[in-house]
């Protein structure tokens, strides 16, 4: 993992949008793997606040899949595959993509009910508006609706 | 939702002609003010579900729809195998199984009141609530295996809940036909230590009071007395149903162009019955409705345990137990032939009338109840199904209020310390984990459920026969 991959995820560029019964997270980025990153810090922005997360903790996360916006899907269900198995939350994330290989690192630390206050507990990433493009040069957009 | 799209049928049936690429018309059971509420995407959700091949009669939404994804949520929809029909990872949704059953305690409500502190603080530690909490049961490989065939009769031979409640679950508590070897590791995995935990969002255990009776003879029947309190509880399939929805839902969407299948939108993903992945995901799905049902039932055993504390002689009878996320093979009637479907219900309810041979004798003069959960701050209704239901929606009625107001904005409008404290006031008692999950599942954020029953009523879809006002409400 790169040192420029570490040096982009501290500041935030993600939003959540409206969806009647769940949620959408959408998250920008000068490359997809930076738009990836911000996508997964408004994924857990849906569960609790981030910046209370210590990363005690690291998990590497790989996927492959034959389209970006797949690929998207694919890395957020990851990241909620490793939060309920391991019972952890996360709050930093570094994404690397090649040729429709993901490789993620995602620190974080066990659960506290108390600490973290979970809102929700996220079931999957899904198709419903999923996007990965690039809106202009140099400003790549990732987003999906969340089934909460 | 623009209703100079929709032909009007009656007050609360409005039709949707098939034009394109529609096999089949779409019908919309509510009133004009309700769908009024409804957003756009539900309409064009109905029409996309009305796409899919093999459908029969037409492609439906029930009175409390709202925006999901591929499925709107409140839908219905029928395939039948013959004619090259579907099943739709994305018309069950991820919560497989997801669904309601209410308990009878046969308590007054001045019983309740005079521990209702303390029994709502006993609740809320004793069943595991939240993301992240963990249930007292870790499965390994042969009891997962054992628990995804045997459903709601394997938590019974675990010792968790009465003979006398399978009768009063869907199936007899066990989807047949269930398929562990479909369910992968990471199912498995995800389930090990989730067992008997009530999960987030608007899942909830809550003590309500009987506070009004509409149908006498049906309330009698169910075990419903004017006064007395009941426990209702609302979860589904937990980490195995989601990741399961997760698996199937990302490889039906990716071999679809391969199986011949044209998708109006990815979210509809799905594969003929007669494919492999189809039988597949079908043998998987219901390995998960098992574990909704297991799961529901051991939470009942945990509610039973808890109000014997405060009440030795509460023995808590399952009045009924229903799930509305599945996908199921019934036989119904059209235009003159039984044919066997595989029924979709996402975010909608089986509604037997009264003597279909699948209910309980006990339940059989009354039509099936249905359990419809409002907010915790207006209440719930039973309902039962109705002999109309059948040609109206395959025996089908809503689930719920249905949200008027997305999470973003209810966080925007509510403080859940704010919400506490004013359902506190009106003599509500909720507990969480999280005032930001309170916010986001704000009263004030649901539809109108009476307006949701009175349009189910008034469409035939099912009879009003009861209505449960909360006294504790503990949210996942």
């Amino acid at each position: 993992m790169s040192a420029k991959a570490q040096a982009t995820t501290a500041f935030r560029d993600w939003e959540h949008f409206p969806h009647d019964a769940d949620l959408g997270v959408r998250g920008f980025g000068a490359t997809p793997a930076r738009a990836f990153e911000q996508t997964a810090y408004a994924l857990m922005g849906a569960i609790t606040d981030a910046t209370r997360i210590k990363p005690c903790e690291t998990v590497e996360i790989r996927c492959e899949a034959p389209t970006l916006d797949v690929l998207l899907v694919d890395w957020l269900n990851a990241l909620v595959y490793e939060m309920a198995e391991r019972r952890m939350v996360f709050g930093a994330f570094q994404v690397e993509i090649e040729s429709g290989r993901l490789r993620g690192l995602a620190r974080g630390e066990r659960i506290s009910r108390e600490r973290h206050a979970p809102a929700v507990e996220v079931k999957g990433a899904t198709f419903t508006e999923l996007a990965v493009r690039e809106d202009q040069p140099g400003r790549w957009r990732a987003q999906c609706v969340i089934d909460v | 939702m623009d209703i100079s799209r929709l032909e009007k049928i009656s007050d609360v049936e409005w039709r949707i002609a098939p034009s394109g690429e529609m096999r089949a018309p779409g019908v919309i059971y509510a009133t004009e003010s309700l769908i009024a509420e409804m957003d756009d995407k539900v309409l064009e959700q109905v029409v996309n579900v009305a796409k899919l091949p093999g459908i029969v009669r037409a492609s439906y939404a029930m009175p409390d729809a709202h925006w999901g994804y591929g499925f709107p949520i409140g839908g219905v929809a029928a395939f039948d195998p013959k004619a090259g029909g579907v099943v739709s990872a994305g018309g069950v949704g991820f919560d497989v199984s997801c669904g309601v059953r209410t308990h009878l305690t046969g308590l007054a409500r001045g019983q309740i009141l005079a521990v209702q502190e303390e029994l709502a603080d006993a609740l809320y530690e004793y069943v595991p609530t939240g993301l992240g909490a963990e249930g007292e049961i870790c499965l390994d490989d042969i009891d997962m295996t054992a628990m995804l065939t045997g459903g709601a009769a394997w938590a019974l031979e675990r010792g968790f809940g009465r003979k006398e409640d399978l009768e009063r679950i869907e199936e007899c508590g066990r989807a047949v036909d269930a398929d562990p070897s479909a369910v992968s590791e990471f199912a498995r995995k995800r389930q090990r230590r989730e067992m008997g935990t009530l999960g987030s969002g608007n899942h909830y255990l809550e003590v309500q009071e009987v506070s009004e009776i509409f149908d006498p003879a049906a309330a009698a029947g169910f075990g419903l007395e004017l006064g007395e309190c009941v426990v209702t509880i609302h979860c589904g399939s937990r980490g195995l149903g989601h990741q399961i929805g997760t698996e199937y839902l990302r490889e039906m969407a990716v071999s679809a162009e391969g199986l011949g299948i044209t998708l109006p939108d990815r979210e509809l993903a799905c594969a003929p019955i007669n494919s492999e992945l189809g039988q597949r995901y079908l043998g998987a799905m219901r390995a998960a409705i098992n574990c909704a049902l297991a799961n529901r039932e051991i939470i009942g055993h945990l509610a039973r345990q808890v109000f014997a504390r405060f009440f030795a002689h509460a023995e808590l009878p399952l009045m009924y137990d229903v799930s509305h996320n599945t996908c199921k093979v019934e036989r119904h009637e059209v235009d003159g032939e039984a044919r066997d479907l595989y029924i979709h219900r996402k975010g909608a309810t089986r509604a037997l009338g009264p003597g279909h041979a699948n209910l309980p004798e006990a339940l059989r003069a009354f039509g099936q109840p249905v359990l419809i959960g409002g907010s915790m701050g207006t209440g719930s209704y039973v309902l039962a199904g109705t002999n109309a239901s059948e040609a109206r929606a395959f025996s089908s009625a809503c689930h719920g209020a249905g949200r008027r107001m997305s999470r973003h904005a209810a966080t925007r409008r509510w403080g859940g310390r704010q919400l506490v404290d004013e359902l506190r006031a009106r003599g509500i008692i909720v507990k969480s984990p999280s005032m930001r999950g309170v916010a986001e599942e704000a009263p004030g954020a649901y539809k109108d459920v009476r307006a949701v029953v009175d349009s189910a009523e008034n469409s035939g879809l099912a009879r009003k026969v009861a209505f449960l006002k909360p006294l504790i409400c503990v949210k996942g």
